[in-house]
């Protein structure tokens, strides 16, 4: 059954979505680098909370404007502008108050996460919210996913890695020497712009698979697990969309191939499997290698 | 005493490291070494600061000045080496001394006035639920006075300007009524009115029997403001009169003959104006 | 609405939420100053996993071991933290983000692998509690509070709520001016001889203690927004510490009765029948207070940019 889902034989839907899902990983795991260089990894966290009340808001104009509240690309628009005003916030409360990033992100996260649920509840009880489902989005779902919306997440991720692919220099420039990156003639601000951009794109489009409460692991997991084999930012970006592929592949490949296997969780573990992997077994950085290293250095220098 | 060879054989007299234990020193250190990583910041340093004297250390960037500052007050915890305070352990003897950082490390948006950061230096005497009396406030005015910052008293500490900042931490170290002072760089970016305010403060300090130990960065103001120095650069290299020891030999071993005009003649000429 | 009806179903909701409101906000102001206000956000996630092992561990949803398990997920969480930030060498931000994630992910892989279908236990309870649910049907009016029967039958979150309150304040009290000289000036704390990374950490385990009763009644997100959000707008309010504190529990207060009496009889009052989630609309108040704290507060700019 496993090797079966490894190996995308579980039909047309299943196998879509587990290409969807290593494409979203790649995606997240190149972007994530550029956060998590930039010291903004929670920063994502805010974003991906805020969407829940767009996603209720959406349902609640497309069911008002006589459609179907559960059509996928407007509950994802309406997901993508409320993160987009939650970073807005995010980043008025830091630069306009005297509040810490710290602070703005949690007050974002935690007041639009509650608005969206109150919002939950208000489309309870109306008559066409009773099957809205819409709870699904917090940690993601992929059993009975649409064909099209495994389309529309596969053709999303699959935008948005050959975008953070075309972005990675100036993005590069831009997270690790932001000074010279504007003596340089980069509009700095543009580009930190286009990354957070990027982000939101991302958890956007994790929300069905991985859900809002998870969806910032994928950002932030395999950047710090690669950035432990290797100094290179170039090396980083590969290999941090490799583990992020890695953990979506597997995750929604292992989550087919059973009941009660959620794909998001899985697809968190994994990462974080291949984190405490680079954690202890990374060349130079990593735990093992550095305790041999202050071995090897105390020994001998130990004789005075 | 013994030590290892690294250090250059001809500066050795100038450290009375066997000093180190008798009660009348203020602050002895002895085979201290620090260390960030890999690479030691403090590496073996001995020395013994004198009682009522004003001490500045001096030394090139990077040569562990504040290091050697802070792990002396507990503050970084060395590798090894010990140091003592009037012959005593330093947790013993806290609370005779007092402390100005750098001005880096606090949160500026911090909700607390002038008074309030003065008032931190008699934790001491209110423990943990001591009220806060009309004498203590009156003492903690009385040291604001003394740094020229008495008006200033009810003003949260971010909208005061760095060099008023720095008079507010060496009125929080008056406050503690230490008899050691040991400052990081308490000029550094400070206005001129400031350093005057905080050198009339440290002399008087040494004149009512007090010790001031500062790290420094000017050295054409050394011969003006101190009486002694001690040089470093990971390891020491000496400690004396600045007299004597505020010589181009021991400049040139500390910043390892880099210093492109000779202090110790730039300052005398300026003495001779 | 003041009758004996209220006295059953809404007085003890409203309590409850107000005091986790404040035994959050109260540690919470210091977090906010350390800039560590995430760690209460990584708290809440990481109690998920805490309890669904206690449940696996005794089969029932009690709430002793229930907390005892979040506690410990909190701590384990805590260390887990510190030891991933020093042997990673990796900022604490996404040290924190790497591990309530994996936590959080795991709690929920747990619940969807055990059979928890007898039991009120579930994602949507963890995160949004069950507030309107903590009702006293003993009581018949104002005078019951005053019956001691009717008393005893007071929900349990009640009492446990106002007893770690107590806890969380008196420790609070007792440890202030330590906390506040170690969170002020941690290098001039240390040359006093005190121990600021005790200190730290009792800081973090006192508001592991808040969040952890405070979930049990109220859910996660209430804690989280507590934790941070009244805080955030008193810290816009004044520039004294003591004031700040004060201000901070006025605005919990404010949020947690506000909210609720919005979320209970608003949709009454508008002509609609059902409730919304308390939970939910008490973060949306903190949060439109600190909206306008962030616009009109006396002390809103950063002091650089404040006339002197």
């Amino acid at each position: 059954m496993l090797t079966d889902a490894l190996l995308l034989q579980l039909g047309y839907n299943a196998t879509l979505v587990t290409l969807g899902a290593a494409l979203l990983g790649a995606a997240a795991g190149v972007t994530g680098v550029f956060l998590v260089l930039g010291k903004r990894a929670l920063v994502s966290d805010a974003v991906s909370h805020a969407t829940l009340p767009g996603i209720g808001l959406a349902f609640i104009a497309m069911v008002m404007a006589g459609g179907d509240g559960r059509a996928l690309p407007g509950l994802l628009l309406g997901a993508a502008a409320a993160a987009g005003l939650g970073l807005l916030c995010v980043s008025w409360l830091t630069r306009r108050t005297r509040l810490g990033e710290d602070a703005a992100i949690g007050a974002v996260l935690s007041v639009f996460f509650g608005a969206g649920v109150v919002l939950l509840t208000v489309i309870q009880t109306m008559s066409a919210g009773r099957q809205a489902g819409l709870e699904t989005f917090l940690l993601g779902s992929t059993a009975g996913m649409l064909r099209s919306d495994a389309l529309v997440i596969a053709l999303a991720g699959a935008l948005v890695l050959a975008l953070v692919l075309a972005l990675r220099r100036p993005m590069t420039l831009a997270a690790f020497d932001p000074d010279f990156a504007v003596a340089r003639g980069l509009n700095v601000r543009r580009i930190d712009l286009a990354a957070m951009g990027l982000a939101m794109a991302i958890t956007v489009i994790g929300l069905k698979i991985v859900g809002l409460i998870l969806i910032v692991a994928l950002l932030i997991i395999p950047p710090v697990a690669a950035r432990f084999w290797s100094d290179r930012v170039d090396h980083v970006l590969a290999l941090s969309g490799l583990l992020g592929g890695i953990s979506g592949y597997g995750g929604a490949a292992l989550s087919a191939t059973a009941p009660g296997l959620p794909t998001g969780p899985l697809i968190v573990l994994l990462s974080f499997a291949l984190f405490a992997l680079s954690l202890l077994a990374a060349p130079r950085r990593g735990v093992l290698a550095t305790l041999l290293r202050r071995r090897r250095a105390v020994a001998p220098g130990a004789g005075r | 005493m013994k030590h290892d060879s690294t250090r250059p054989e001809a500066v050795r007299p100038a450290i009375p490291a066997t000093a180190g234990d008798a009660p009348s020193v203020p602050l002895a250190i002895s085979g201290l070494t620090v260390s960030y990583g890999d690479m030691p910041a403090v590496n073996d340093v001995s020395v013994a600061f004198r009682s009522g004297a004003m001490t500045a250390i001096i030394g090139p960037n990077g040569a562990g000045k504040s290091t050697l500052l802070k792990s002396a007050l507990g503050i970084v915890t060395p590798l090894s080496g010990q140091v003592t305070c009037w012959g005593r352990p330093l947790a013993r003897q806290r609370h005779r001394i007092a402390y100005v950082p750098q001005r880096a490390a606090i949160d500026w948006e911090f909700p607390a006035r002038a008074l309030d950061v003065v008032l931190m230096g008699m934790y001491r005497e209110l423990g943990l639920l001591r009220r806060v009396r009309a004498s203590h406030l009156a003492r903690a005015m009385s040291c604001l006075a003394r740094v020229g910052m008495e008006d200033f008293a009810d003003r949260q500490i971010g909208r005061l300007s760095g060099g008023q900042q720095q008079r507010v931490f060496l009125a929080r170290a008056l406050a503690q009524g230490a008899d050691l002072y040991m400052l990081d760089e308490p000029f550094a970016g400070v206005d001129a009115a400031t350093e005057r305010a905080i050198i009339a403060v440290l002399k008087e300090i040494v004149a009512e029997g007090g010790t001031v130990i500062a790290v420094h960065h000017d050295l054409a103001t050394v011969p003006g403001y101190f009486d002694r120095v001690f040089l470093m650069n990971v390891h020491a290299i000496a400690e004396g009169p600045v007299a004597t020891a505020f010589s181009r030999e021991n400049l040139d071993l500390a910043y390892g003959g880099r210093l492109a005009q000779d202090p110790v003649g730039a300052a005398g000429a300026r003495d001779a104006y | 609405m003041m009758g004996a009806e209220f006295v059953a179903l809404s007085l003890p909701p409203i309590l409850i939420g107000t005091l986790a409101a404040i035994a959050c906000a109260l540690p919470g102001n210091f977090l906010l100053l350390r800039r560590q206000a995430l760690i209460g956000d990584a708290i809440s996630h990481v109690v998920l996993p805490g309890i669904v092992l206690a449940f696996l561990v005794t089969g029932t949803v009690a709430a002793w071991p229930m907390m005892l398990g979040a506690g410990a997920a909190a701590l384990v969480a805590v260390l887990m933290i510190e030891t991933i930030r020093r042997l990673g060498r990796i900022e604490p931000g996404a040290a924190m983000g790497v591990v309530f994630t994996t936590m959080f992910a795991a709690g929920v892989l747990l619940l969807e692998q055990s059979d928890t279908s007898g039991v009120h236990l579930d994602v949507q309870h963890a995160l949004y509690g069950n507030l309107e649910s903590l009702i006293w049907l003993e009581a018949t009016g104002w005078d019951s509070l005053w019956d001691v029967q009717a008393l005893a039958a007071l929900p349990p979150e009640l009492p446990r709520i106002a007893l770690t309150l107590l806890v969380v304040a008196v420790v609070m009290l007792l440890s202030w001016r330590p906390l506040v000289l170690s969170t002020f000036d941690e290098g001039f704390a240390r040359t006093l001889g005190l121990p600021v990374r005790a200190i730290g950490v009792g800081l973090v385990s006192l508001a592991a203690l808040a969040a952890v009763a405070a979930f049990d009644a109220v859910g996660s997100i209430i804690v989280i927004a507590m934790f941070i959000c009244p805080p955030a707008a008193a810290r816009l309010m004044t520039d004294r510490l003591g004031t700040q504190i004060w201000w901070s529990l006025g605005f919990a207060t404010l949020s947690a009765v506000l909210g609720y009496v919005l979320a209970g009889y608003g949709p009454l009052w508008l002509g609609g029948t059902h409730a919304l989630s308390a939970a939910g609309m008490i973060a949306s108040v903190s949060g439109v207070i600190l909206l306008l704290a962030a616009l009109f507060g006396p002390c809103r700019a950063p002091a650089g940019q404040r006339p002197g």
